[in-house]
């Protein structure tokens, strides 16, 4: 048998039928659900006469419309509300499980997946949501789709589809301190371009990513879907098994140890062969800012803001041009002096416990600087807000300054309430700097969540770990 | 879904790259939960000068004058051309659907973003890839010819034109019969409903907690 990748093994192992055509049918484990990409597709189900094939294998969370205050005020968009509202009375009416807004694990559907252990290795799982990607971190086959998509699959749990080809990222080596998965993502990025993935599945390896905590893995593979490919992966390790462990949805007894040893094989053998291969040094990665509207405009938080006349690509160069206007940025500019008006820790990229931990370790005894109008953390769940809150960390936002929010995915695509005001410029820990993506007129920079964190307490961006350096106040217990 | 054979049309050309979904629909257009309406708030922040919110009245908002949508030339346009990566960002399919309600059936670009590509076919929409230096010529053709129509032939797979254009493009041969026939994907797929079944009794015995109530 020849040798395979992590992503040719779950291929094989969904596939039900091979087309004539080279399409195949692929089984798909479990789909994910939130407010704006289904109405659709339970419409086009009772339309048709439909019913889920199997209702189980469906979960469900509204997640970018509801609201971060007041909760228990409920909606006031009444849009929103509408959308919300649809989406409980399509679960109810299917019998589809469903985190509703007032349930305490109501989260982004992305965080809630793998918390409740409905992610599981060597599974594939299907969301409409683009950022769906983020599942593969723990060796699944994770993609978003569309809405027809969504419908498809709550109707046959299959998907038409074509193999991606093969993709390896290897990040060798070992970080320096104050370099977090964030800044590996965007580094990636920024050399291969957001096209650079286009048609293949990208597995992320070597021992940068294998160090990381599953936290730190999802928010590599979160952004896959930014270099181009819609699905990224990393093979199923130790890591991986210590963190389904237990959850909610994972396998218990004797299931338990038959799934340890099926899950184990989801890692590519030696020797398999990739279509593309791209190699970093991770000791190579310095902190990274966004400084454009796409996220493969990054730099390191030491460089100046690249310029246009240096690009021999026309397309590129006008492109660079658009975005410096539209960021009202001048080439040359260190990056480390720019000033930022608003602080955004969230979205599924970065609301996880450990994430609201780094934040927190920067901003512990310290204060939200003068010159920043607002600065949000929304945790990514209700569970994470209730261990953030066990822990403390609440304490140490809302005392620095920082508004201490309900979970969604708010400022992230501000299609509630949270929103950037035209020319505000953003340091965010979000995944899409695209223009308007945090409101009309908003600028993005997309940071990591110590980056964000040090940027609200200093006013403009700087390197974080110069930050660790010299803490604020005393720094004490510990925040592994 | 709508069958597409041909279709001779005016083509609007879009003179960018990168062009992502949020561009293509703004998300506080999302919030709809119907699947028909969105064509007046396709490219709704190039289009209009002022900022545009579900519930407005569309025609009476002021339009800029600068973006290719609005030049009297391309009014009926049904064809639309683009730069690389065109559809990136997120997977609402509400991009092809905004597209598709404008009256867009065709969109021509070197490339196009995975998730977006794969929803045009759910709704009776071709995306056409063409190589750059062929995708330049027809941008310049285009331009250069007011009212000039092309004509695309699913069936023969070609893109002509009066002036003696003529460009063959490649797409796979299961799209191409599902946009020629209009048919129904889930219906096709029921089709084989006994072998999701053999499969599922498969995987019972080698990952029973999947399928754990
Ligand atoms: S947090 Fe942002 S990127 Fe993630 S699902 Fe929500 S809107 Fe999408």
């Amino acid at each position: 048998m020849s040798a395979k990748t992590l992503y040719d093994k779950l291929w094989d192992s969904h596939e039900v039928r091979k087309n004539d055509d080279g399409t195949s049918l692929l089984y798909i484990d479990r789909q994910l659900i939130h407010e704006v990409t289904s109405p659709q597709a339970f419409e086009g189900l009772r339309l048709a006469n439909r019913k889920p094939w199997r209702v189980s294998a469906n979960l469900a969370t509204p997640d970018h419309n509801v609201p971060t205050t007041n909760r228990a005020e409920g909606i006031a968009d009444p849009i929103s509300k509408i959308q919300v509202e649809t989406l409980d009375k399509n679960c109810h009416d299917f019998g589809i499980t469903e985190f509703r807004m007032d349930d305490i694990r109501q989260g982004i559907v992305h965080v809630i997946g793998p918390e409740q252990g409905a992610t599981l290795p060597g599974m594939t799982l299907v969301c409409g949501d683009s950022h769906t990607s983020t599942h593969g971190a723990f060796g699944t086959l994770a993609f978003g789709v569309g809405t027809s998509e969504v419908e498809h699959v709550l109707a046959t749990l299959c998907l038409i589809q074509k193999k991606s080809k093969n993709m390896l990222v290897r990040v060798d080596g070992q970080l320096k301190p104050g370099v977090t998965a964030k800044d590996i993502i965007l580094a990636i990025i920024g050399i291969i371009g957001t096209a650079g993935g286009t048609g293949y599945a990208i597995e992320f390896a070597g021992e940068a990513i294998r160090s990381l905590s599953m936290e730190g893995r999802m928010t590599i593979s979160n952004m896959a879907i930014e270099a181009g490919a819609r699905a990224g992966m990393i093979a199923v390790d130790d890591t991986t098994i210590e963190y389904v462990k237990g959850k909610t949805y994972a396998p218990k007894g004797g299931q338990w140890e038959m799934a340890v040893q099926y899950w184990k094989n989801f890692h590519s053998d030696e020797g398999a062969d990739f279509d593309k291969e791209v190699i970093l040094d991770a000791s190579c990665i310095e902190p990274q800012v966004t400084w454009g509207t796409s996220p493969e405009m990054t730099i390191a938080i030491n460089e100046r803001i690249p310029d246009p006349q240096q690009e021999s690509d026309a397309v590129k160069k006008e492109g660079m041009k658009a975005a410096l206007k539209y960021m009202g940025l001048e080439a040359g500019t260190p990056i480390n002096e720019m000033p930022v008006d608003v602080v955004f820790i969230g979205s599924c990229t970065n609301s996880r416990i450990e994430d609201m931990r780094a934040a927190a370790e920067i901003v512990r005894g310290r204060k939200v600087a003068d010159n920043v109008q607002q600065a949000l953390v929304v945790p990514g769940s209700g569970l994470i807000k209730q261990q953030a809150e066990a822990e403390g960390l609440d304490k140490i936002f809302k005392e620095a300054g920082f508004e201490w929010r309900e979970p969604g995915c708010s400022m992230c695509l501000a299609m509630n309430a949270d929103r950037l005001e035209p020319g505000q410029r953003c340091a965010s820990t979000s995944n899409r700097n695209f223009e308007g993506r945090q409101g009309q007129g908003g600028r993005t920079h997309l940071v990591s969540p110590a980056m964000a964190a040090a940027a609200a307490v200093t006013g403009h961006f700087i390197d974080a770990s110069q930050l660790a350096a010299t803490s604020g106040s005393d720094v004490s217990g510990s925040t592994v | 879904m709508e069958k597409f054979t041909k279709l001779s049309a005016i083509a609007v050309p879009l003179d960018r790259a990168n062009v992502d979904t949020d561009a293509i629909i703004p998300k506080q257009f999302l919030k709809s939960i119907k699947r028909s309406g969105f064509g007046p708030n396709l490219f709704d922040e190039w289009r209009y000068l002022d900022h545009g919110e579900p519930g407005m009245d569309n025609s009476n908002r002021p339009l800029n004058p600068d973006f290719v949508l609005n030049q009297p030339r391309y009014q009926g346009a049904q064809i639309l051309l683009a730069w690389d990566n065109f559809g990136c960002g997120s997977s609402r399919e509400h991009a092809p659907w905004a597209l598709e309600d404008y009256g867009i059936r065709v969109i021509i670009a070197p490339s196009f973003a995975d998730i977006f590509y794969n929803n045009c076919f759910k709704n009776g929409l071709l995306p056409i890839v063409l190589p750059e230096e062929i995708v330049d010529e027809l941008f310049k053709l285009v331009e250069a010819n007011e009212g000039l129509k092309l004509t695309v032939d699913l069936e023969q797979k070609t893109i002509t034109a009066d002036t003696g254009l003529k460009i063959n493009f490649e797409l796979d041969e299961f799209r191409r019969h599902c946009l020629l026939e209009g048919l129904d994907e889930i219906g096709l797929t029921l089709a084989h409903a006994d072998e999701i079944c053999q499969y599922e009794e498969k995987q019972k015995k080698i990952t029973p907690w999947l399928f754990n109530e």
